[in-house]
């Protein structure tokens, strides 16, 4: 299992430096002049751009830049985030606890349904709970999150008023950023809301997930449903299973105690990967609920040719992806010790 | 004998149907020409009427070949669903200037006409089936044409990324070694990044445009197709065929294009298949995002992305806009339906044993 770990460890440098080397590559599109836009930091300086170019080596030759640009990312120089107006570093510490938040949330009930619905079709298959998950599924699959997310927008918040955009309505939020009356110790609204012991907070932040998270579950759904599903049959049709029955155990216990666990492997696996998909989410769910999260950033960033932002976003939600991947991998070789001998 | 008279059986029943769908065909040609507003739009566009008739005879043709294969189709309804769907849109893009015509002063047929510039969408009314949006875009208009803009993108992303994922997918597959572990390093990076977010910085970098659009997406999409590609490769590479090709001295070139690819291509075409759909959404969510398709471009995603200032409707009146969300919306959601049913019918075809799971 260490040795598992070690190796799988030792790509993740690999990646890394892949990753930085794709983002520089990406950047040698755009002009030097537009390169040297991400310095600037009030608009005196445009007549001085020449000057800039020179400073920070922008005409040297590409290794060079991309060794100068690569010091500058490891010591955590991210540039400035026009759109964020803050170091792109600061920026995302600003964000990320409301995407933190906000995926958190989604992720309880997709594994939740996700997994019961899955088992359900298994055990009932081609009844109509199998036909009634099937139909979900691919609906679901094939409307986009975008259009789902505004539909939620216009019945549950602009017909019933239950959801409103944003994370916090306006009084809570007047009230959240007056330090004498509350303290922000993680971020996470909900969770610094019962640290204060302000509970009309706690549910002010909570309405305000519902609609992104209902939106994240649609989407991410599906998945989690097929494979739990398709694990499930293919341990149904095990021979320990068949033993189980025939010793006399009662279908409840079967389930329960024999196929489930075992089903579950390739579930656990694809938890951490639904995190990452989450991620990848979050730009379009932030967007339409206009969400202070990190999504909403990066995607408002690349509109408004905010270099630095995305492209920091974009490593960030890299960097995040790959630790999920390498987690997927982990529990896989836990709880399956095949993976780890090949 | 049996046998026989059971094939000749099912083979007149597919003439029959074919005679069916051929008269139905004919009649329909037939009215349109005498109807004669209807017989001027066929006259002045004979490339999109030849299209439409091409793809009659095609679909025929597919539909009466007695295998294995369309037989399945026909049997299971939702892939029989999934093929009218896509059929449908086919014919959709192919008759687009028949259906909705481009206005004489236009210069681009891909820029939706705009009836004034008021600034709130307007309810459907006549001239505008499916009402405008916000600056008085046609949505009836922006979404005929958009089924070309949406095939166009798929066809182009998928091409692309076949093509890349072909070539290095089947080295790395074949050769394996250093080089097998190079490339599969190469799509490691690529897919460190969920596949929305590379593309919105590639399109955030090259500039907002459809065709910036379509090479972020085969971009982020060519990894996936690789590494399917050499998977497959992988289970194949060992079989006996194989050997014994090489053993009779068969080249590299040879082998793989004659023996390897055959053999490992169905689990690819089925993920082309459902890569359609994917490739409209990302798509269609860069183009909501606003980095897409300009505005007024005839594109599902960009129709939808005008639809967001008027989600709340009006005072009072919270559905008072809900044709700018509803029909693009559902222009996309039957599209990628069609062709995640076909997707998945072909998979069930070709793999029983995954049969229902799905």
């Amino acid at each position: 299992m260490a040795s598992f770990i070690a190796r799988r460890m030792l790509l993740l440098p690999v990646v890394a430096f892949g990753v930085t080397l794709l983002i520089f590559a990406l950047l040698q599109f755009l002009a030097p002049e537009m390169r040297a836009a991400a310095f600037i930091t009030n608009p005196n300086q445009l007549t001085a751009l020449d000057a800039i170019i020179k400073k920070y080596g922008l005409d040297q030759p590409v290794y060079v830049q991309y060794w100068n640009w690569l010091r500058e990312v490891f010591s955590g120089n991210l540039g400035w985030s026009q759109t964020a107006r803050l170091p792109v570093r600061a920026a995302i510490g600003a964000f990320f606890p409301a995407t933190l938040e906000l995926t958190i949330y989604a992720f309880v009930p997709i594994m939740l349904l996700g997994v019961w619905l899955g088992t359900a079709a298994a055990v009932h298959r081609d009844r109509f709970i199998d036909h009634l998950s099937r139909v979900f599924s691919i609906s679901f699959r094939s409307l986009p999150s975008f259009v789902w997310g505004l539909l939620i927008l216009m019945i549950l918040y602009g017909r019933m008023n239950w959801f409103p955009p944003g994370r916090l309505s306006l009084e809570a939020d007047l009230f959240v950023r007056d330090p004498s009356r509350f303290q922000l110790h993680t971020n996470l609204l909900t969770l610094d809301a019962l640290l204060n012991g302000q509970l009309w907070i706690f549910f002010d932040a909570l309405r305000h997930l519902m609609g992104p998270v209902l939106t994240l579950t649609m989407v991410s759904i599906a998945l989690l449903v097929r494979i739990t599903r398709s694990s499930m049959l293919e341990v149904l049709r095990q021979d320990y299973v068949r033993t189980a029955r025939a010793k006399g155990l009662g279908e409840d216990v079967v389930i329960d105690k024999h196929a489930r666990k075992n089903a579950l492997i390739p579930v656990i696996t694809l938890s951490s990967l639904t995190f990452v998909g989450l991620l990848g989410g979050v730009v379009i769910t932030e967007t339409i609920f206009n969400f202070p999260g990190i999504g909403r950033w990066g995607a408002f960033a690349a509109q408004q040719l905010d270099i630095p932002g995305v492209t920091g976003f974009a490593m960030f939600v890299a960097g995040l992806t790959v630790l999920g991947n390498l987690g997927a991998d982990i529990l896989y070789a836990y709880f399956d010790p095949r993976i780890r001998l090949q | 004998m049996g046998i026989l008279t059971l094939a000749t059986r099912s083979l007149r029943q597919h003439q029959a149907q074919t005679r069916s769908l051929a008269v139905l065909g004919g009649a329909l040609a037939a009215g349109a020409l005498i109807i004669p507003p209807l017989r001027e739009r066929f006259l002045q566009h004979p490339f999109a009427v030849a299209g439409f008739l091409v793809l009659v005879l095609f679909v025929v043709a597919f539909w009466t070949i007695p295998s294995d294969f369309t037989r399945r189709m026909r049997k299971n309804p939702l892939s029989l669903a999934g093929f009218t769907l896509i059929v449908l849109f086919i014919a959709l893009a192919i008759l687009a200037p028949l259906l909705a015509p481009t206005p004489s002063s236009s210069r681009d047929p891909y820029l939706i006409p705009q009836e004034g510039f008021a600034t709130d969408p307007r309810p459907p009314r006549p001239g505008h089936p499916f009402g405008t949006t916000e600056g008085q875009y046609d949505l009836y208009y922006g979404i005929v044409w958009g089924t070309r803009t949406a095939l166009r993108v798929s066809m182009v992303v998928i091409l692309i990324s076949v093509v890349i994922g072909l070539a290095l997918g089947g080295v790395s597959g074949y050769y394996g070694g250093r080089l097998d572990e190079a490339i599969m390093r190469i799509t490691d990076i690529f897919l460190a990044f969920p596949s929305l977010i590379l593309a919105v910085v590639v399109v955030a970098v090259l500039g907002r445009s459809l065709t910036n659009v379509m090479i972020a997406i085969a971009l982020v999409n060519w990894p996936i197709y690789a590494r399917l590609l050499r998977g497959d490769i992988l289970t194949v590479r060992g079989r006996d065929f194989v050997e014994a090709a090489k053993a009779m001295g068969g080249g590299d070139v040879r082998i793989i294009t004659k023996h390897i690819v055959p053999n490992a291509i169905y689990p690819f075409l089925v993920f082309t298949t459902l890569d359609v759909g994917l490739i409209v959404l990302t798509a269609a969510a860069l183009s909501f995002l606003g980095l897409g398709a300009e505005v007024g471009y005839a594109d599902w995603g960009m129709l939808i992305n005008l639809s967001r200032n008027w989600i709340l409707g009006a005072p009072g009146n919270p559905f008072a806009y809900w044709y700018v969300l509803i029909f693009p919306g559902a222009a996309i959601f039957l599209f990628v339906l069609g062709w995640n049913l076909l997707g998945d019918a072909v998979r069930d075809i070709l793999d029983p044993r995954l049969r229902g799971a799905g």
